[in-house]
C-alpha cells in the first residue's frame, strides 16, 4: 500500500510560555486526496501545517512526508512540499517572476527548467502580464494566486493551502477552486486546505478532520461527515407577511421576520409534507435557501464551547498562540 | 541536495541579495561614495596639508586605506543585517525555510552577498581615492586576501545581528554603538605610534585597527602591528562567527517559534 502523502503520530507542540498548542495529534492524508484541515482560531491548524514545513519546531511526535521522517531528511521530504502560506511571505518589492524563478532556484531547480514552468504557471494564473512588476503592485487576490504559483514551481506532490482565499472575492475564488481541483485531479497532486470558507472545503473536500483546542475532535469522509447532520435549517421567503409562526406537524418553524420563516428539517422527513400543510394554511413560499452551509451547522456545533470561538467569520485574525502560522 | 543543486541554490541566493543592494543604489551604493569623497576633500586636503605626512607618506594617502576598509566593514554588516532582518519582517525567510536548501548555503548566500556589496562600495570608493592621490599597490594579493576576509567576517555579523535583532532599531544599535568607534579608533585616521604608551595598549586590542593596518601594509607597505598575526586573527573570527551564526541557524534562533 502507497505511503500517505502525510503522516502524523503523536505530534505536540508547547510554545515557550507554556501554552500547549498540539496535545498529541495523530492525521493521516492519503495521496492524491483533497484533504481539509479545520478548526476555530488557535485550535492549533498552522502550528500543524507550521510544523509539516519546518517553519515551527515540534516537541514531540513524528513527522512522515511520503513516508519520508522530517528527523531524518528533512530536505528530501521538503522536496514533495508546497507550501501556501496565510499570510504574504515574499518580498514586496521583487519583480513576480524573479519571486517565482527565485523559489525555483532554492529547491536546485536549473534556469532553463524553471523559466519555462514558471511562464505556465503565471498563465495558468492569470498574472502572465504582470510578470515584470513589483509584487506590491498586485491585488490581493493576485498575491495569493502569486504564492500558489511559487508553491507549485517545483511540482510539489503535497500541496498545503493554508486559507489560500481568504479576502479574495467570490469570482476569483470559484476560478481558484477550480485551478485547485485542476492540480489535484489531473496532476495527482494531494491538497491539504485549511479554510473558514466552509462551503469551500465541503465542495472541494473529499476527506476532512476537524481540530479543536489542539486535538482531532473528527477525522472522516465529508460525505461521511455530512450524513451526521440531523437537522438542516431552510429559510422561506414569503409572498404575504406573517403575524406569527404558523404550526407545521413533524417540524419546527421559527419566525424570522414579517417575510420569513426557518423551517428546521430532521434527517429523513418530506419536505414535501411541510409545504403541504403550509398550503393548507394559506402560506406562500416564493423561495427557500439554506440558512447556513451543511458543513458549518456540523462545525458549529462540535467546536461551539463557551471559551471557543468558531472564528468562521474572522478569517483574517490571526490566533495569538499561533505566532508562526 | 546534489552538488549541482546545491551549487544553483546558492548562485540563486547570491543573485537575489546582489538584486537587492542593485536596485536601491542610490540607499547603498551612492552614499558611502558621497560620505569618503567629503572625507578625502576635509581630512585628506584640506587638514591633510597642515598634518604633513604618516610614515613618511603623504596623509591624504595614509588615510585611504583606512577609509576603504571603513566603508567595507560598515556595508558589508549593514547590507547582510538589513536584508536578513527584511526577510524575517516580511515573512520570506520563510521561503527558504520551506526549501531543501540547507542553512549553510542560507547563511553562505547572505554572506557572500553582503560582501559583494562591502567590496562593490570599497571598489567604489579606491576610485574615487584615485582622483585625490596616486596608490601603489605594494602587495596586491595581500591586500586583496584582507579585504575579501573582513568582508565575509563582518558579512557574518551582520548575520548574527539580524538573527537576534527583533525590530529594525535592534539593526542599527551594532553599527552606531561599535563598529563606528572601532573603526575611527582603529588607526583609520592617525599611526597608533602618536598615542601615549597606555593608549596604545588599550587599541591592539581593537580587532578593526589589525584589518585596517594589515590593508594599509598590502597598499602602502607600512603597519603598526604584524601582519601575520593579524591575518591568522581574521581568520579565526571568521570561522568562530560562521559556526556561531549557523549553530545559531540550525536552532531556529529569532526565526522559529
Amino acid at each position: 500500500m502507497a505511503e500517505p502523502a502525510l503522516s502524523i503520530r503523536g505530534l505536540t507542540k508547547v510554545y515557550g510560555n507554556g501554552f500547549e498548542a498540539l496535545k498529541g495529534i495523530d492525521l493521516d492524508v492519503e495521496q492524491g486526496d483533497f484533504f481539509a484541515l479545520l478548526g476555530p482560531n488557535g485550535a492549533g491548524k498552522s502550528t500543524t501545517l507550521g510544523i509539516v514545513c519546518s517553519l515551527v519546531q515540534k516537541s514531540a511526535g513524528q513527522v512522515k512526508i511520503f513516508g519520508i521522517d522530517i528527523d531524518h531528511d528533512f530536505a528530501k521530504a521538503k522536496y514533495n512540499l508546497g507550501v501556501v502560506p496565510q499570510e504574504f511571505n515574499f518580498s514586496q518589492f521583487e519583480k513576480v517572476e524573479d519571486i517565482i524563478l527565485t523559489q525555483a532556484g532554492y529547491y536546485g531547480m536549473p534556469m532553463k527548467e524553471a523559466k519555462p514552468r514558471c511562464e505556465r504557471l503565471l498563465k495558468d494564473l492569470g498574472l502572465w502580464d504582470k510578470r515584470n512588476g513589483a509584487a506590491r503592485m498586485l491585488s490581493g487576490g493576485m498575491k495569493r494566486r502569486l504564492m500558489i504559483a511559487r508553491a507549485l514551481i517545483h511540482r510539489p506532490r503535497l500541496l498545503i493551502l493554508d486559507e489560500p482565499t481568504a479576502g479574495v472575492d467570490i469570482e476569483l475564488r470559484r476560478s481558484m477552486w477550480e485551478y485547485m481541483r485542476r492540480i489535484n485531479e489531473e496532476e495527482g497532486t494531494s491538497i491539504i486546505l485549511t479554510t473558514h470558507y466552509l462551503e469551500e472545503a465541503e465542495s472541494l473536500c473529499r476527506n476532512i478532520a476537524i481540530i479543536n483546542r489542539g486535538e482531532i475532535i473528527k477525522n472522516t469522509s465529508m460525505r461521511g461527515l455530512l450524513t451526521e447532520l440531523d437537522t438542516e435549517t431552510f429559510l422561506l421567503d414569503l409572498a404575504e407577511p406573517l403575524e406569527a409562526a404558523p404550526q407545521v406537524e413533524g417540524f419546527e418553524v421559527e419566525r424570522v421576520d414579517s417575510h420569513q420563516l426557518a423551517l428546521s428539517v430532521r434527517k429523513g422527513t418530506d419536505l414535501n409534507d411541510a409545504f403541504q400543510q403550509l398550503t393548507r394554511q394559506g402560506v406562500r413560499v416564493l423561495s427557500m435557501r439554506n440558512r447556513a452551509n451543511r458543513l458549518e451547522e456540523l462545525f458549529v456545533s462540535m467546536t461551539s464551547q463557551p471559551d471557543a470561538g468558531s472564528g468562521i467569520d474572522s478569517a483574517n485574525s490571526t490566533p495569538a498562540k499561533e505566532t508562526a502560522s | 541536495m546534489n552538488t549541482r543543486q546545491l551549487l544553483i541554490s546558492l548562485w540563486t541566493m547570491v543573485v537575489k541579495e546582489v538584486r537587492r543592494f542593485v536596485r536601491i543604489w542610490p540607499q547603498t551604493l551612492v552614499p558611502p561614495s558621497i560620505t569618503m569623497t567629503m572625507y578625502f576633500i576635509i581630512f585628506g586636503n584640506l587638514i591633510g596639508s597642515r598634518v604633513g605626512e604618516m610614515h613618511g607618506i603623504s596623509y591624504m594617502s595614509y588615510i585611504v586605506p583606512g577609509l576603504i576598509m571603513m566603508s567595507v566593514i560598515t556595508n558589508s554588516y549593514s547590507n547582510v543585517a538589513s536584508s536578513f532582518f527584511s526577510n524575517k519582517f516580511q515573512r520570506s525567510v520563510e521561503e527558504m525555510m520551506v526549501s531543501p536548501m540547507p542553512n549553510w548555503v542560507i547563511l553562505g548566500g547572505f554572506v557572500i552577498g553582503g560582501a559583494a556589496r562591502g567590496l562593490g562600495v570599497g571598489l567604489i570608493v579606491t576610485l574615487v581615492s584615485l582622483f585625490f592621490t596616486h596608490l601603489d599597490l605594494h602587495h596586491p594579493f595581500l591586500t586583496l586576501m584582507v579585504v575579501v576576509m573582513t568582508a565575509l567576517l563582518f558579512s557574518i555579523g551582520g548575520f548574527i545581528n539580524a538573527l537576534l535583532a527583533k525590530k529594525f532599531d535592534d539593526i542599527s544599535i551594532i553599527p552606531i554603538f561599535v563598529l563606528t568607534p572601532l573603526t575611527y579608533l582603529g588607526g583609520v585616521f592617525y599611526s597608533i605610534d602618536l598615542l601615549p604608551e597606555f593608549w596604545q595598549k588599550v587599541t591592539m586590542i581593537n580587532p578593526i585597527l589589525y584589518m585596517v593596518n594589515a590593508f594599509r601594509y598590502g597598499i602602502l607597505g607600512i603597519s603598526d602591528i604584524p601582519v601575520s598575526g593579524a591575518l591568522i586573527a581574521i581568520a579565526a573570527f571568521i570561522v568562530v562567527f560562521w559556526c556561531l551564526a549557523l549553530w545559531m541557524l540550525n536552532r531556529g534562533k529569532g526565526i522559529r517559534s
